[in-house]
């Protein structure tokens, strides 16, 4: 008999032992990246056997995983063109909400109800189809690929949402600082510029990130107008490869585990800088 | 009826505004049928989101950590990741993998484009609606829930009748937001050749040759939708709103 034996301790105080109250959970970027890739190798090794001349899903991915990953590039950056743009004009149409001249404010309300509850992907084909493919412009014509009409497409909604989200930042913060503004003799624009909207950059920025989460993963949208994008290039990857049935799992899988990974972190960030900024 | 076909006729033939739908039996009959199949998308994938957003939040807080864990999951994945991929890796990975069926002599899928896209639809929508209603939940007393207990309610119980029409009025509207948001998404089953709105437009446009027209067509035909959906979700939300609670 070992002295390790339960029957066999002496009484006294055992040591300290952490136990796991509270089940939290969060997987980190990293970890589900080798989740994801366990579960990839344990779908394919089925289809290792099938047959020295096919390609198991997971060697098709590694084989294009390159050209995928390319254009899963080329997806960010419409989103973050789109984001730009859209962030600029706005603050613009924000702005023209708040403002105290009537008629302007009219307007931006129904630019922004009306960018804000139409579809994504009908004002995707409202600009592709609308706008025309080159704009002559003092005698130089400017040709206009169709992923710069996307981007353009993609702003739209951006627009909308950014000025709302600037016009919930201006409203929330409390309208004594209006008056104390008015107390010192700011004008209307000097209280806009210099004590409002410094205090909302800071409580715009969760919201904002929001809406480039959801930029980011509405870029898919340009596939189906043609723009050889991710899900594009997925699709010819596919036909690339005989069309084979059991590869349309994996390869969307992918592009999915794709977009996963670069919209999870961003929406873990938002929630953290969410707490920091809550407003009370 | 027939005035405003003739008007639109009119319309046409003075000033080249070619809205075929209003004049045009058979275009319009096609743009019917996808507005149809619009309604029937929305209703059902929001009922559906609904009932698996109310499910997956009583699960979210069940005593088993496998099925937090499961639930968690769920919703991480599926608003991490944009729901057009979703619906092709749903339509196509998953499709073609189920077993087909023979019907009449075909071998047809088990499950149509159309069904795909309301499961897929209803659980992007979903994973949403939990996440809403877990913040309804939380927003409900602990006191309250103590109550029940002492009244003698199971926690299934407690649940459906106290914590539930709680919490429905605490989310009502980011919920509304979310439901404006399902129908907007509906277009996305255009993707996988279901017959909606913007797909029957789009086959009106492509014959008809009448592009603008027809977008100012498809914007409308969604504003007014969304007004609906709004126009009701705000009687429910005043129907439903507590004495003493807000404004």
């Amino acid at each position: 008999m070992t002295s390790d034996e339960p029957g066999h301790r002496l009484a006294i105080l055992l040591p300290y032992r952490l136990t796991p109250t509270r089940f939290s959970f969060r997987i980190s970027p990293l970890s589900a990246a080798i989740l994801c890739f366990c579960a990839i190798m344990a779908a394919s090794t089925a289809w290792a056997q099938s047959g020295p001349t096919m390609l198991s899903p997971l060697q098709v991915i590694l084989k294009w995983s390159p050209l995928l990953l390319r254009g899963f590039a080329f997806n960010i950056l419409i989103s973050l063109l789109a984001m730009l743009l859209g962030t600029i004009a706005g603050l613009g149409l924000g702005l023209g909400l708040l403002s105290e001249f009537r008629p302007l404010a009219a307007v931006s309300w129904l630019l922004t109800q009306f960018f804000r509850n139409a579809p994504w992907l009908v004002l995707l084909f409202f600009v592709m189809f609308l706008v025309p493919f080159q704009i002559t412009l003092f005698k130089t014509t400017i040709p206009l690929p169709d992923w710069i009409k996307a981007t353009v497409g993609f702003a739209l909604p951006v627009m909308a949402n950014v000025a709302e989200v600037v016009r919930g930042a201006v409203r929330s913060i409390p309208s004594t600082q209006w008056e104390a503004a008015e107390s010192l003799s700011f004008t209307r624009r000097q209280t806009m510029w210099l004590i409002m909207l410094p205090q909302c950059i800071k409580r715009m920025l969760p919201p904002w990130m929001n809406v480039y989460a959801l930029v980011a993963m509405s870029t898919v949208l340009a596939s189906i107008v043609g723009v050889s994008e991710m899900l594009t290039l997925t699709a010819q990857v596919h036909a690339a490869e005989g069309g084979r049935p059991e590869l349309f799992a994996p390869l969307y899988g992918f592009a999915l585990l794709c977009f996963f990974l670069y919209c999870y972190p961003i929406n873990l960030w938002t929630a953290r800088l969410e707490r920091r900024f809550r407003v009370r | 009826m027939q005035a405003i076909g003739n008007w639109f006729q009119h319309l046409y033939e003075t000033t080249g505004l070619n809205f075929s739908v209003f004049y045009d039996a058979y275009d319009w009959d096609r743009y019917f049928a996808g507005l149809k199949m619009t309604l029937l998308l929305s209703v059902t994938t929001i009922l559906l989101s609904l009932i698996i957003g109310g499910l997956g939040a009583l699960a979210q807080g069940s005593p088993s950590r496998l099925v937090r864990l499961g639930v968690n999951a769920f919703v991480v994945v599926f608003r991490n990741t944009p729901p057009l991929v979703q619906i092709f890796f749903f339509y196509f990975g998953l499709g073609t993998m189920l077993p087909a069926v023979e019907t009449a002599g075909m071998r047809v899928p088990l499950l149509s484009n159309v069904q795909w896209a309301i499961i897929s639809l209803s659980l992007f929508a979903a994973a949403f609606n939990i996440e809403i209603f877990r913040s309804g939940i939380e927003a409900v007393p602990r006191t309250t829930l103590e109550a029940a207990e002492a009244l003698g309610y199971t926690r299934f119980k407690a649940y459906i009748h106290i914590v539930l029409p709680l919490a429905v009025r605490v989310c009502l509207p980011a919920l509304n937001n979310n439901l404006v948001n399902l129908l907007k998404t509906t277009t996305l089953a255009y993707a996988i050749a279901v017959p909606e709105t913007l797909y029957a437009v789009k086959q009106i446009w492509s014959e008809s040759q009448n592009v603008f027209e027809m977008m100012v067509v498809l914007l409308a035909t969604y504003g007014i939708l969304v007004g609906i959906l709004v126009w009701l979700m705000h009687r429910w939300e005043r129907a439903m709103r507590i004495p003493g609670y807000a404004r």
